[in-house]
């Protein structure tokens, strides 16, 4: 059964006790940042940094029980979303990224030759590369797969303290995300992120803001390979169709011409040659 | 039988051009230089590549125009020995010479870009039948072989090998059917490249039918590249083209800048998504300039017959069409795709750098080419 997680943004406080986890586990490097104004930081992931904590300032509409217009944070820990149907796996050249029947989505070194195609397909900007090294590998978060392997959840999920990030089957986490938001629909959207999105992730998100507020890209459910592998499935038939035509052609323009060649030799009165056509 | 007339002057009788073959080379050098950097550095060090812009100018220009503008090789292949319109065998040979350094030239480019380019050959071993790039990638491999094969009797020639040149002449017209269907895979499956990327490009441009626009806009711009290069060949080298040559790509360039033009605007019609050319700001600008220059211009032009009857008008009606693709694949492949949120990019120096000296090395294996092999003399040989 396919492992998930299910990141309900409503009970993460921002510590992200995840993002340094990640780190440690992961045995990542830190990175140099500035203060660019904001609480986030690093600003974006990074082939040192496979999972950050988005700072959103949302303002609230005043609410139905007398409350005023205020102001609250919200928090999201991103990272890779592990999909069912992973656009950076069907891209990837050489298939050096593929799906697991755990879960995770997983990179093979040994197979990556570098092309960064993953990156631009990735509809959430996940795949990072490493810009300054001279044998640059592409670099992601594994759902710790390793861990998973051993028996243990994935490392953000073992330090998040208010249990913001829930390691479990996907079956059983969308059941649980439906209850909690059908115990308090005031408090939740209602919707499952992830759960349908460009035909489904492992990473399932609850939130009390719409997603697109938090920088979540808007899908729908199709997968995204879907026109790219329509293109595929017509090249065997475009290889036939056009060997075909060409060959044809050739024959019919050739006898064509060998007839008239013949007609010019045997009658007195010359045939044009085809060459004189114009295209 | 039509005889050629041998129209060029001997290659003892032109100087060489020492000045030009000079600064190439200091190009040249100047991109060898980027490169080392790069291999010791990372392309981080010359390029403003990041993870928001992961593919940049190299790719949009050196392997999405390169790959177009070198189409002039299998159309006019297509024409001279499928459709035997024999006329156009003078300028077949520097067709195929385009084409074959063009994808010496992306390849060249693919092994600054790639990540690890050692491993290019990865993609033999290992299969992904899924990814349009994979299919982009044999192409390019297979392509480049055949368009070897297909420039290889100007090297036989010229050191009257006759035993290789007998081979070469009895597989030919195979050898241009492969190359056509390989051209035809290779220009559209870089329009399928795009299609994994649906919600990213924006949708003037963003349509499922994208690998069949590639493919008609790259046998538009195929003979228009001719029109451009042999006017210029010509002036640079002092040899002159039959006038009917031109004319007569200009006048099939009116029948096909009209397909490519009336495909791209039915698909946005069935879409219902022609009032975006109006409506989407900065991308109206840059789709009213890449269609109404770059393909209803030449085509208005194309079809004056007074601009027909002169090499000028038609190397000018050329060169609109070639602006147009190369706008179309920039914007396509990089202003209209979307980076990621808050990244913006501008190709560093560096980048122009690489792309300068390979297109430099371009020229120069041109110049060579033409000047010590039996590129433009339309000698016995004749299409089978
Ligand atoms: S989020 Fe991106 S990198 Fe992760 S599995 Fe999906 S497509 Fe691949
Ligand atoms: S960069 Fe590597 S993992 Fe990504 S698509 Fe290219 S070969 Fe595959
Ligand atoms: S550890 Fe938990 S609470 Fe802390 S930032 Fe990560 S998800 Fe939020």
């Amino acid at each position: 059964m396919a492992k998930a997680m299910l990141i309900d943004l409503t009970r993460c406080i921002g510590c992200r006790a995840c993002q340094a986890a990640c780190k440690q586990w992961n045995d990542l490097p830190a990175e140099q940042t500035r203060n660019n104004g904001s609480y986030e930081n690093p600003p974006r992931r990074s082939a040192k940094t496979w999972t950050t904590v988005t700072f959103h300032e949302i303002t609230q509409p005043p609410s139905e029980a007398g409350e005023e217009e205020g102001f609250a944070w919200v928090f999201a820990k991103r990272q890779c979303m592990h999909c069912e149907h992973p656009a950076c796996a069907s891209a990837c050249i050489v298939g050096a990224l593929h799906k697991t029947p755990d879960g995770p989505v997983l990179y093979d070194d040994k197979k990556c030759m570098g092309c960064r195609y993953c990156m631009i397909a990735c509809p959430y900007g996940v795949p990072t590369f490493e810009w300054h090294k001279a044998v640059p590998y592409i670099r992601k978060c594994t759902m710790c797969a390793d861990r998973i392997a051993l028996g243990m959840e994935p490392a953000c999920a073992k330090a998040c303290p208010t249990d913001a990030i829930q390691f479990g089957e996907r079956e059983a986490l969308i059941v649980e995300g439906r209850k909690r938001i059908k115990a308090s629909p005031a408090k939740y959207v209602d919707h499952i992120y992830g759960e349908k999105e460009a035909g489904g992730a492992d990473m399932l998100y609850l939130s009390s803001v719409p997603f697109n507020e938090l920088g979540f890209p808007e899908l729908g459910e199709e997968r995204l390979d879907r026109y790219a592998g329509l293109a595929m499935l017509a090249v065997p038939p475009a290889i036939v169709g056009v060997t075909a035509l060409m060959a044809g052609t050739y024959w019919i323009i050739k006898r064509r011409e060998q007839m008239m060649a013949q007609a010019a030799a045997e009658g007195p009165e010359a045939v044009e040659s085809p060459e004189e056509e114009v295209a | 039988m039509t005889t050629y007339v041998q129209t060029r002057p001997s290659r003892e009788m032109r100087p060489f051009p020492v000045r030009a073959v000079a600064i190439l080379l200091v190009l040249m050098a100047i991109g060898l230089v980027t490169a080392i950097v790069r291999y010791a550095n990372g392309i981080g060090a010359i390029s403003n590549l990041s993870d928001g812009r992961a593919w940049g100018l190299w790719i949009s220009f050196d392997l999405y125009c390169g790959v177009a503008l070198a189409a002039g090789g299998f159309t006019l292949a297509a024409t001279v020995y499928i459709f035997r319109r024999k006329k156009y065998y003078p300028i077949v040979r520097g067709a195929i010479l385009t084409a074959f350094l063009g994808y010496l030239m992306v390849i060249a480019a693919l092994l600054v870009d790639l990540g690890q380019p050692w491993r290019i050959w990865h993609m033999i071993i290992y299969w992904n039948p899924h990814s349009p790039l994979f299919e982009v990638g044999w192409c390019v491999l297979l392509y480049t072989l055949v368009l070897a094969l297909e420039f290889s009797p100007n090297v036989f020639e010229r050191f009257n090998m006759q035993v290789p040149l007998r081979w070469i002449r009895a597989i030919q017209i195979p050898l241009v059917i492969a190359g056509i269907v390989l051209s035809t895979l290779h220009q559209s499956s870089l329009g399928s490249v795009l299609l994994m990327m649906p919600d990213k490009i924006h949708p003037l441009w963003f349509t499922p039918i994208l690998p069949g626009l590639f493919f008609l806009s790259a046998i538009a711009v195929g003979p228009a590249m001719v029109i451009f290069e042999s006017y210029l060949s010509s002036k640079a080298f002092g040899h002159r083209l039959d006038p009917e040559i031109p004319a007569g790509l200009g006048r099939a360039l009116v029948w096909l800048l009209a397909l490519y033009l009336l495909v791209k605007l039915a698909d946005l019609l069935v879409a219902g998504e022609f009032g975006l050319i109006f409506s989407s700001a900065l991308f109206s600008v840059l789709f009213l300039v890449e269609v109404l220059g770059g393909v209803v211009a030449p085509l208005i032009l194309f079809a004056l017959p007074a601009v027909r009857a002169s090499e000028r008008g038609l190397f000018w009606s050329a060169v609109l069409v070639v602006l147009g693709l190369i706008l179309n694949r920039f914007n396509v492949s990089l202003l209209a795709l979307e980076g990621r949120p808050g990244v913006s990019y501008f190709p560093h120096p560096l980048e122009f750098a690489i792309s300068i000296a390979i297109v430099a090395a371009g020229v120069l294996a041109y110049v060579l080419a033409t000047r010590y092999l039996p590129v433009l003399q339309h000698e016995a040989e004749q299409p089978a």
